[in-house]
Order: C-alpha cells, then sequence, then structure tokens
C-alpha cells in the first residue's frame, strides 16, 4: 500500500478501551447491527478507493434515526473518531475508515418513507440507493435527476456527503440542486432537520452547507428530494471523432453556443474499447474520441436541439453519427457508459481521477494529460461529462507492484494541478476524500481552508467525524 | 485489487484461478445492489463484495475458515446475480466453489449442521431414495410444526413441509431408450432425466420428449446418468461432484458417439449451469478436460434448444403468463430472452414481474439450510409476480417452481409444460383457467 496519504495517528486512549467501547456498542444497538471481530472488520477497510485502506476499530449498522444519534452520542461522548459509509463506492476515499474510529452504516436504513407527487418530492432514508429513487416513481412518469455513474448501487447519503453528479446533471443540477432537506444528526447525537419540501427555507442555506460537507458536519438520515417528471422522449446520439481536441472544441462551441442538451459525455479509444466489450453498445470502434449526446423533449424539440448539434459537430470534422435506434440501444449506450470504471477492471487497476476545467480548457488539457501520462510511462483511458468540463482520466496501473502505484498517484497529482492551473477545480463530483486532501493547498490559500474549518468546527468542535479526510493535517486547529 | 500471495501459494491451481479473480475486482460495489441478501439484510458481509474479501482475507492468510467467515459464505444463494451486474468480469462462481471446498476441507460445521447436509447429500440425488424419503416425510408432517420450533430439529421440520401432497410413480420418461421422432427427423439429443425434478414434477420431462419427438427431434434417455452434483458441488464436496461430472460426462460421450448428439437437454436451469461448468470443473484431470469440455459444450437448456428450431408462430390465447427467469438461468446461464419469446410466438401474453434479477430464495437446498432469508425472497418474490395480475407462472427450473408454489395459488408450470400444450401436447392437468 503506498503511504503518500497519511491518517491521522490513531488515538491510543481509544484503542486502549477497545473491548469496552465494543461492548457498550452491543448494549446500544441491536443484535445483528454490530461488527466488531476481526475477520468481519477487514472487508470494510476500504471503498472503491482501493489503493488505500485501514481496518476500522468497529462497524455500526443502525435501523433508525435514533439509533445513529445513540451510536454518536456515546463516541462523542468518548472522543472517537466516526466514518459515516454509505454503500462504499467512493473513488475519492471517503469512506475509508481509520484504525481507531466506528463507522456507521446507513445500509439497512433503506426505506423510502413518502412519496408526494403534488410537491413533486420523496423522503428516503440515506441508505436508499440514487436508483431506487427514480425506480419507485418511475411508473407515475416521474424521476430524481443526479445520476451518478455508480447509482445502482451508490446510497442517497452518500451522494450527499460528495454532493455528488452524473451524466444527466448538465441540464440538471448536481444533488445540491436537487436535495429539498434533510435529517441529520449531529456530533453528539442532536437530531436536526434542514429545509423541507419548498425550494427555499428561512435564514442561512446550512442545507447547501450540509451538501457535499463528506460527512464532516453530521451523517445524514433522512433526505427529501425534489422529483421531476421524465420528459417525452429522449434519445443518445453517438457522435464519433479522429482526434480528442476535436471533440473538445465541439463540445465547448456546442455549450458555447446557449445549448443544453441533458448530457454531452466523452470517451476516448481506450475508453470506448473497454465499454463497447462489456456493453456490446454498438460504439464506433473505429474513431479516437467519442461523444454521447442525449437530447430529450418532444420528436420536434429532439429533432431541432439536434440538427443545431449536427452542424456545429461538422465544423469540427465529426467522422461518424449513429442515432441509438431503439430504446433497448439506448439502454446499452448508457450501461456502458455508466459501467465504464468498473469495465476497466477487465485490463488493469486503475485510479479515478476528478478534476474540473472550464470547457475551453478541455482540448488543451485532454493533450496536457497524455503527456504527463506519457512521461510517467503510463497508460490513461478518458471517460468523463463533457457538458460541465468534469474529467475522469482513468489512470491504468498494476497495484501489486507498488513502484508502478506510486507511478499512478503522482501522475494523478499532475493532472489535478493541470486542472486547478487551467482555471479549473479539484473535485468535479466525487468529493476531496483522502485522495485530494493533501491537494487542497494548491486550490485555496490557507485563509480560505481556515474558514472552511471554522465551519466545520462550529458543527464539529472535537473533530471526530470523518477526521482525516478533506483538510491537511498540517494546518488544523488544535483539537 | 491488490493481492498478497506467495509464489508457493500460486503453485496451487485453485490459489492461482482464485487469484486471478480477485485481480479483476475493482472493489466497485456495483454488485451489492443486485445481491439478495444484500438487500434484505444490509450488511456487506452478505454481499458479493463482502464474501468476495472474506474469501480474499482467508486464502491470502492460508488460514482454515471459520465461524465468521462460514455465516457470510453459506447465506449466498450462488443466484450469480452479481456476475450479470459486475462490469469487471469478476468469475464469482469460482470463486465461491473454492471457498466452498476449502470450508468443507477445513472447517467442523455443528452436529445438526452436518446431519442435515449428510441428509441432503445422501437422498436428494438419489430418485428411490428421495421418492421414498418424499413418502415417508408425507407421514411425519404433522410434527413439522413442532420441529420446527425446536432450533435442532428446525431444518427437519422444514424438509417435512416441504414434501408434496402426491408423490407420483417412477416415470417411464426416465426409462432408459430412444425416443424416435414422430414427424420427419431433424436432430437427436439426449436428455438429463435428473435426481430430484422427475420424482416431484414427472410430467416436465415427459412433456419434454413429447414435444421434441412431435417436432422431429429424436430423444435419447441414456443408461446410467444421474443426479448432475450441482447439490453436492454447492456444498463444497468437490470429490462427489466431480463423482457426478464424470459419470455422466462418460455417459453422454458414449452416445454421443453412438449416434451423434445434437445437444444434451437440460429442463433445470440449475443442473444445466452446473453442467455447462463441468468443463471447468474437470479441467485438472488430464482424462476428463477434453470430454467435459465436449459435454459443456452440448449442453442446452431446453428453450435454448427450442430456440434453434424455428417455431411456427401460433394464434393468441387468453391466456397471460408472468415469466419468472430462475437465477440459474439469467445468471448461471445468460439465457433471458430465449423461454419468453417461445412463450410469445406460442400464442401467450408474457410479463415480466418486477424485480425480476432477485432469487426466489429456492437456490438449491437453500431454502432448508437459510429458512428464514429464503421465506423472506419468497415473499417479495410472490408479491411481484402476483402484481402482475397474470393467469399462471411460468419458469424453467424445479427448485423455482417447489419454492413459489409454497408461497401463491396462482398456478406455476415449467415453460416447456406450455410449450408443448400450445404445440399440439395434451392441456397441462386441472391448472389452468379456462380461457
Amino acid at each position: 500500500m503506498p503511504e503518500t496519504i497519511a491518517f491521522l495517528e490513531p488515538k491510543p486512549s481509544v484503542l486502549a478501551r477497545r473491548q469496552q467501547i465494543v461492548e457498550d456498542l452491543a448494549d446500544i444497538l441491536p443484535p445483528g447491527c454490530l461488527i466488531s471481530e476481526k475477520r468481519g472488520l477487514v472487508p470494510f477497510e476500504t471503498d472503491a478507493f482501493i489503493a488505500y485502506r485501514q481496518v476500522p476499530l468497529a462497524v455500526a449498522l443502525p435501523e433508525t434515526t435514533a439509533q445513529v444519534a445513540a451510536v454518536l452520542k456515546y463516541c462523542s461522548r468518548y472522543g472517537i473518531p466516526v466514518v459515516p459509509r454509505g454503500a462504499g463506492t467512493s473513488l475519492s476515499g471517503g469512506a475509508i475508515p481509520q484504525s481507531d474510529a466506528v463507522v456507521i452504516g446507513l445500509s439497512k436504513m433503506s426505506r423510502i418513507l413518502d412519496v408526494d407527487f403534488a410537491n413533486r418530492t420523496a423522503t428516503v432514508q440515506a441508505g436508499v440507493t440514487n436508483i431506487n429513487i427514480s425506480e419507485a416513481v418511475s411508473a407515475d412518469g416521474f424521476f430524481y435527476a443526479p445520476d451518478p455513474s455508480s447509482q445502482l448501487a451508490c446510497t442517497i447519503g452518500g451522494n450527499i456527503g460528495m454532493n455528488s453528479g452524473g451524466a444527466h446533471c448538465l441540464k440538471y443540477g448536481v444533488t445540491t440542486n436537487n436535495l429539498l432537506g434533510v435529517k441529520m444528526v449531529l456530533f453528539d447525537g442532536t437530531v436536526i432537520e434542514l429545509g423541507g419540501k419548498a425550494l427555499d427555507a428561512p435564514g442561512y442555506d446550512l442545507l447547501g452547507l450540509v451538501c457535499g460537507s463528506e460527512g464532516q458536519l453530521g451523517i445524514v438520515t433522512e433526505a427529501t428530494v425534489r422529483l421531476l417528471a421524465k420528459p417525452e422522449g429522449s434519445r443518445p446520439v453517438l457522435f464519433g471523432f479522429m482526434s480528442s481536441e476535436e471533440a473538445g472544441s465541439c463540445v465547448a462551441e456546442v455549450i458555447g453556443s446557449g445549448i443544453i442538451p441533458v448530457a454531452i459525455e466523452f470517451m476516448d479509444k481506450p475508453a470506448i474499447g473497454i465499454c463497447e466489450a462489456f456493453a456490446q453498445a454498438g460504439y464506433p470502434m473505429d474513431v479516437e474520441a467519442l461523444l454521447i449526446v442525449e437530447v430529450e423533449g418532444s420528436e420536434a424539440e429532439m429533432e431541432a436541439m439536434l440538427a443545431s448539434i449536427i452542424a456545429i459537430a461538422r465544423r469540427h470534422g465529426v467522422a461518424t453519427i449513429r442515432e441509438s435506434q431503439s430504446a433497448a440501444q439506448a439502454a446499452l449506450i448508457w450501461k456502458g457508459r455508466k459501467s465504464a470504471f468498473g469495465a476497466t477492471g477487465r485490463i488493469a487497476d486503475y485510479i479515478c481521477m476528478d478534476g474540473t476545467v472550464p470547457l475551453g480548457q478541455l482540448s488543451y488539457v485532454l493533450k496536457k494529460t497524455s503527456e504527463i501520462i506519457d512521461s510517467y510511462g503510463l497508460r490513461v483511458a478518458n471517460v468523463f461529462h463533457a457538458g460541465d468540463g468534469n474529467m475522469h482520466p482513468l489512470i491504468l496501473y498494476n497495484i501489486n507492484d507498488p513502484e508502478d502505484a506510486a507511478r499512478a498517484e503522482a501522475a494523478g497529482n499532475d493532472i489535478l494541478k493541470l486542472c486547478v492551473d487551467a482555471g479549473g477545480c479539484l473535485t468535479g463530483e466525487h468529493g476531496v476524500g483522502i485522495e485530494k486532501r493533501d491537494l487542497m493547498l494548491h486550490q485555496f490559500e490557507q485563509v480560505d481552508l481556515n474558514q472552511q474549518m471554522a465551519a466545520r468546527a462550529a458543527f464539529d468542535p472535537q473533530w471526530i467525524m470523518n477526521p482525516s479526510k478533506v483538510f491537511p493535517l498540517e494546518g488544523r486547529p488544535a483539537a | 485489487m491488490q493481492t498478497n500471495f506467495t509464489p508457493e501459494q500460486l503453485t496451487d491451481p485453485h490459489v492461482a484461478e482464485s487469484e486471478g479473480i480477485l485481480r479483476k475486482c475493482v472493489h466497485c460495489g456495483f454488485c451489492t445492489a443486485t445481491c439478495p441478501t444484500y438487500v434484505t439484510l444490509g450488511n456487506e458481509l452478505d454481499s458479493p463484495r463482502g464474501r468476495i474479501y472474506l474469501i480474499k482475507d482467508m486464502l491470502e492468510n492460508g488460514r482454515p475458515a471459520d465461524e465468521e467467515v462460514v455465516t457470510h459464505i453459506d447465506r449466498c444463494l450462488s443466484c450469480l446475480a452479481c456476475m450479470t451486474t459486475c462490469p469487471s468480469g469478476v468469475n464469482y462462481m469460482h470463486l465461491v466453489d473454492h471457498a466452498r471446498i476449502h470450508i468443507e476441507q477445513t472447517y467442523k460445521r455443528p452436529l445438526k449442521d452436518r446431519l442435515v447436509r449428510n441428509v441432503l447429500a445422501a437422498v436428494l440425488p438419489y430418485p428411490g431414495r428421495f421418492r421414498l424419503a418424499l413418502k415417508a416425510a408425507r407421514l411425519g408432517q404433522p410434527l413439522a410444526a413442532a420441529m420446527k420450533r425446536v432450533p435442532f430439529l428446525k431444518s427437519f421440520g422444514i424438509m417435512l413441509d416441504l414434501a408434496p401432497a402426491g408423490i407420483a410413480p417412477a416415470s417411464s420418461a426416465s426409462t432408459p431408450g430412444i425416443r424416435p421422432a414422430q414427424t420427419e427427423k431433424r436432430g437427436r439429443v439426449a436428455i438429463l432425466t435428473g435426481c430430484a425434478q422427475p420424482v416431484l414434477k414427472p410430467g416436465i420431462n415427459e412433456a419434454t420428449i413429447r414435444l421434441l419427438t412431435r417436432l422431429g427431434v429424436e430423444v435419447v434417455v441414456p443408461q446410467g446418468e444421474g443426479c448432475c452434483g450441482a447439490l453436492v458441488h454447492h456444498m463444497g464436496r468437490e470429490e462427489q461432484a466431480l463423482a457426478a461430472a464424470r459419470r455422466n460426462v462418460d455417459v453422454w460421450v458414449k452416445a454421443a458417439d453412438a449416434g451423434g448428439l445434437d445437444a444434451i437437454i437440460i429442463t433445470a436451469s440449475g443442473c444445466g449451469t452446473t453442467i455447462k461448468d463441468y468443463g471447468h470443473m474437470l479441467r485438472l484431470d488430464p482424462a476428463y478436460a477434453e470430454k467435459a469440455a465436449r459435454v459443456s459444450a452440448l449442453a442446452k437448456d431446453i428453450t435454448e434448444y427450442l430456440a434453434t428450431l424455428d417455431l411456427p408462430r401460433q394464434e393468441p390465447k387468453a391466456i397471460i403468463v408472468a415469466y419468472h427467469s430462475a437465477c440459474s438461468m439469467q445468471h448461471g446461464q445468460k439465457i433471458t430472452m430465449a423461454p419468453k419469446i417461445l412463450l410469445k410466438n406460442a400464442g401467450f401474453t408474457v410479463r415480466d414481474p418486477a424485480e425480476g434479477h432477485l432469487c426466489c430464495g429456492s437456490a438449491g437446498t437453500y431454502n432448508i439450510l437459510q429458512p428464514d432469508i429464503s421465506a423472506t425472497l419468497k415473499a417479495r418474490k410472490v408479491k411481484n409476480i402476483e402484481a402482475t395480475k397474470a393467469d399462471i407462472i411460468a419458469t424453467g427450473n424445479i427448485g423455482c417452481i417447489t419454492q413459489i408454489a409454497t408461497g401463491t395459488d396462482m398456478p406455476i408450470l415449467h415453460t416447456v409444460e406450455l410449450l408443448d400444450w400450445a404445440y399440439g401436447g395434451e392441456k397441462p392437468a386441472g391448472i389452468l383457467p379456462s380461457p
């Protein structure tokens, strides 16, 4: 395991009380809701950022908000670190525990509590998967818009923690734009509610602060989200280009001319090969770069928007244009795209970057990314949300080779710094987690971080909530 | 993901194979979402990703299996929904097979578990013993409720409960011999008579033989074949499973050499998944590797084979069928469309129940070994099926038929029984509504 990213030193006082803590948690939680034996703890040592691993002290799987509150109240009393976990799909290590931490997993809280079509809202427990919300309201013609590629598995609680995005967020916005309210447990067990079913709430927009706070301000146990009516129709269209630069400049002109399709997704040649092997979606295999552009609405609306996009694409040398011929093919096109990261596992280990750049810089950053990768002697596959400039270079390497792993990590850092230097930022939708924590000073001045940490400390003065994440270990206030 | 095996460990071909499987997993977590036990219990240790990690940790450390690991591996249904979902191509089936062998070799189960498993392994694969046991079970059924209240006897009480009311005499469909084509001959196949299915529902293979011979296919019932070995294979009893596989390979190779075979027809998809894996199971046996691979290539689910025969489209019938795709059919064998297309062409209206990817909880002997999870999954499955408001349920696996039938009043048939009727056979007895 690489050791470039350090975790906080475990608290000796907590480790020394391990047995007592486990016994106390067993009293607080119902049977079957606590994991404390070493064997059972190991599978919780990481999430989807598998380069780093830490076996936790215990895993609590509460079934109710009251149980979450009881565990937090207990942990805060003894200064025990807490790491919240949804489905453990974080690509930035947001759910990786530490050896003195109690993981609070929300996987048993997976009920949909209320669907209110009159107000277009759904209220769900935090462990409900993203796609379950859309599935629950689909028959009535509604859906929940943010659609992370891991939407099959990832939970709404995790989505709120990371302010997750997804392919269709170009038009509909990310989690924070679709979140109306939460029930949340604070570090000391206090249960609060923020927002509600309406668009705005009185006072500060604390909901906006909580969304994307990576489990450091509290643990969300219930969420009220906005539902949208499904469009009349939707159609993904494939645009193949002979260079990534042409595809990148095409995206910039589409967005720059004021056209907002539902999604514009980018894949380079290695990514096309990987996704086609898994999904057999009929992606063109003879192009260097592919854009999946989805339009939606009535037939006339789709036709009109497509015509404008095709005209722009022709100016950028588009080589192939393929419209999906059926609902089944459209589903395969998205299945391939959304499985891209996992499907990469067929050919190599990877770390998935998540930087965002201004659209005008897309072509430049793609070109520089290849140069960086080449200079480390590595390979890369690019598959990302081009419409909002949210890049995901997948750096391919061999995790069993420590030197290769170190090179991959260094290349990743260079790429993220490149995104910042190009006027963009470190994260698009995966959060900072542990992965990008030490790069925060490349993005922010210390004074910026101090303000953020002050806000954090207002919610969690003890710094027990997911403490190794987001803020560099140096320069933190004394807890 | 990262693995830590010594070169010495990797000289064991089973370990080497598992290492290759583990290296493909990127820990993305997609598999958790479609795992019936994770969806039911909400604990990652009861998900594919959790089990993969438990297995990895156990194998890497060369450790005997222990109670914690066994508990969570035992809860796995082997439904293989995770393999349909996995974008990385992780072969969970072969990994969990290896783990089960390791458990069987290194872990001593409590007495009750050993008793139950020994009884199942000694009875179910043998039609004669199974028929006898079912008759005895009918006599013992009044005791079932009381037995289920005693933890030690719970599994036996459940076994008694599962025994059906009427036990048919041994079916002529299982008698070895050749059933000639009734019309112009266009194919020649062998049929797996199987073990539990001909005892519980002899009508399935009878309908299969009627339909195939009527369509011009000669059907061979070879002498000497028996249980495919899936049942003991899933218990990790590898020698028993391989012995069953070798016996069947010998029988089918002989039949193929004697008169040629276009396919080995299997009417229970659970068996089909295992027989299609014979090539892999016997890959390390030089005397059998090639023959086993040949058998696996010939193995076809009945619907898979019928789909190659271009059956004529039939007049629509006023019957709505809820098609329940067995896990071994959709995940194990990746046969998803063929049965539904056959039913539609035969004139039935076909509906897909919601959450079709989730197991009904039958899973071989799972309903006996893990009764609580099994019952939860059955209730969920039945609710989804009944919501289709269909007239009848069709499926392709005897385990599902037995399981679902105990949870609903809707009639349930094997797909081939409906197809036999649609293509000139008798109407299946007493369970179809009048159209």
